[in-house]
């Protein structure tokens, strides 16, 4: 197929629609409205329904209520939106059920403002609703990997029935860039027909779409079952991109717009003579932990960049487990770090290895 | 030798949690029987609230959904939406519909969402041990409200039907009572013609209920009737608000 030119917001709902999602509930936010707005166009005239909740709170619990049915759903909204839906989120979760939610990010806390941030880390891997469970956590760094990875995000939602987020960035949303529209690879998806509310038809025993288990040995239970699922998750599912690591100095660990502006920095310091690697999480939940015990002797510290006062590094530090010295750099509140103020980082470090 | 009354099929075998003297139990049996008699139990997809029924996906022999606190309409809505052929409804109480959920309840109303709410009002938050609910009458003496309600601190009572019947969108608003048999009577007419309204795509019905609480009111059972009667129906008047004809 052709390329195409598309907005971002745009192609993430040509992508769903390709992947069979047939129903979205949403609520105007910024900078993510291009996104509701092409599906309130689009999914009617691919035989879906598109519905402005009164709320995200009442957006995210629509999307409880469609995919207990077993339809593919989705919703997005943008950080202070993301908030609201995690009560929605964890009974989701809880109750198993998959669904697509993409997150465009802006700068918090609060209202915050409606430039580019990477401040939804946290809220994203570690989960704003109650109880240990895990989001999927894809995170593209540009559009042909947002269309690919949100198509991908309902088969791993429905495999492993579990809501998966797609967690972009103002910028992400906001660009155009050329677009192919590509099958995911095939998986094996599971029926839906033992658990989805879709009528008894009087011929089987109810349907029960539920978080509740008043038993505290029964919600163990569940939650070991859960983990076990996490676990598989993060077994199979895992991904991440590595650039110019061997030979590296120091290792950059960035993630989505954050990681094309390092690769321009990296490759201004190879053409001074200095190596500078990336490791770029394509999922933030699992994390690519292996990857950073993996680095070769060469790399002597890593440095985290982020559209944050430091979240991902959390999980840097996690994964070395005290193997290198870290260090950050990060712009926050919409400001875009520059690939000049990484290279002075970089030069910094150096000096202080040395 | 004639049967003259039998468990609906409405219900599962499952026994109850109510407390005794609770009326939870005549509302369940008579939601039950509307679906058997409308012949669609095997189409209903039910919605429970957070509360005293929060288990009644235990209850209803139908597919269900247990919903947060307040958010049964919104479920319900992602779920006829999916559906269209399906007939959905919620279950709720005051806490959740008239408290929490007030928000989703009137835009249910508002889109004229094809389902049916019942809506159970006991004037009390009963699952969380007696607290004030904004149903509570002034006077009423809750564990958040020792002395009784008191106008000037908590405002008057919220009167859901009579303003869920200024929306556009709803189809169909009645409040009935369960305090005698023929109330009950009068209750499985209102809650059958909420479901029809649904069935033949007519917009958002609901029938509020009024409901005992003998636990948490600290009453008997049989004077929970009475109070019910004497307290609760002057404030909230039985009938209905709005019809098909009228929407």
């Amino acid at each position: 197929m052709a390329k195409v030119l598309m907005k971002g917001n745009e192609a993430i709902g040509a992508a769903a629609i390709k992947a069979g999602c047939k129903y979205f509930f949403g609520y105007p936010i910024t900078p993510q409205n291009e996104l509701p707005e092409y599906m309130s166009k689009a999914l009617p005239e691919a035989d879906g329904v598109f519905v402005q909740a009164e709320s995200e709170v009442a957006a995210i619990n629509m999307v409880y209520g469609a995919a207990g049915c077993g339809v593919r759903v989705m919703t997005s909204s943008s950080s202070p939106g993301m908030a609201l839906k995690q009560e929605g989120i964890t009974y989701i979760a809880g109750a198993e059920l998959p669904c697509v939610m993409v997150n465009i990010v802006r700068g918090g806390p609060g209202l915050g403002g409606i430039q580019p941030a990477q401040s939804d880390y946290y809220q994203s891997t570690r989960g704003g609703g109650n109880g240990d469970y895990k989001c999927f956590v894809f995170a593209p760094a540009n559009l042909q990997e947002m269309v690919d990875m949100v198509q991908e995000a309902f088969d791993i939602a429905d495999y492993y029935r579990n809501p998966v987020i797609v967690l972009g960035d103002g910028m992400i949303g906001q660009m155009m860039e050329p677009i192919e529209f590509k099958a995911p690879k095939k998986r094996d998806l599971p029926s839906k027909d033992g658990w989805a509310t879709t009528g008894t038809k009087n011929s089987r025993k109810p349907h029960i779409i539920n978080s509740l288990f008043l038993d505290p040995e029964g919600l163990e239970n569940h939650n070991t079952k859960l983990q076990k699922k996490y676990k598989a998750m993060k077994e199979n599912e895992v991904r991440h991109e590595e650039y110019n690591i061997e030979n590296a100095e120091i290792v950059i660990a960035a993630y989505g717009t954050t990681s094309r502006i390092a690769k321009n920095a990296i490759d201004a310091l190879k053409e001074e003579g200095i190596n500078v690697g990336l490791i770029r999480p394509q999922t933030l939940w699992p994390f690519p932990e292996k990857a950073f015990q993996d680095l070769p002797d060469t790399v002597k510290s890593v440095l985290t960049v982020e559209m944050s006062e430091g979240q991902m590094i959390d999980d840097v530090r996690l994964a070395l487990n005290g193997k290198l010295p870290t260090d950050f750099y990060g712009r926050s509140g919409g400001m875009i770090p520059s690939p000049g103020a990484i290279i002075d980082k970089v030069k910094e470090m150096i000096g202080g290895v040395k | 030798m004639a049967i003259v009354f039998e468990k609906t099929q409405g219900l599962t075998d499952k026994e109850t949690h109510y407390c005794p003297g609770c009326t939870h139990g005549i509302i369940h049996r008579l939601v039950g029987e509307v679906l058997v008699e409308l012949d669609v139990l095997g189409d209903a997809i039910g919605v429970a609230p957070v509360g005293c029924s929060v288990l009644a996906y235990d209850y209803f022999n139908c597919d269900m959904h247990e919903a947060s606190h307040g958010r049964a309409p919104a479920v319900a809505t992602g779920i006829k939406r999916s559906l269209q052929d399906k007939v959905v409804f919620t279950y709720q109480g005051d806490g959740d519909l008239a408290s929490i959920g007030t928000a989703e309840i009137v835009h249910v109303a508002h889109r004229a969402e094809k389902i049916t709410t019942i809506f159970v009002n006991n004037a009390i938050y009963g699952m969380t041990g007696g607290q004030m609910a904004p149903t509570t009458l002034i006077g009423q003496k809750a564990t958040t409200c020792q002395d009784g309600r008191s106008e000037a601190h908590s405002g008057m009572p919220l009167r859901m039907s009579e303003m869920l019947a200024t929306v556009d969108g709803a189809a169909f608003i009645e409040r009935v009572s369960v305090h005698n048999p023929a109330a009950i009577r009068k209750a499985k007419k209102a809650i059958k013609r909420a479901f029809e309204c649904q069935i033949k795509g007519e917009g958002f019905s609901m029938v509020e209920v009024l409901s005992t609480c003998p636990t948490n009111w600290g009453i008997a059972p049989v004077e929970s009737l009475k109070w019910l009667e004497e307290n609760m129906i002057p404030y909230y008047p039985l009938g209905n608000f709005r019809t098909p004809e009228e929407a």
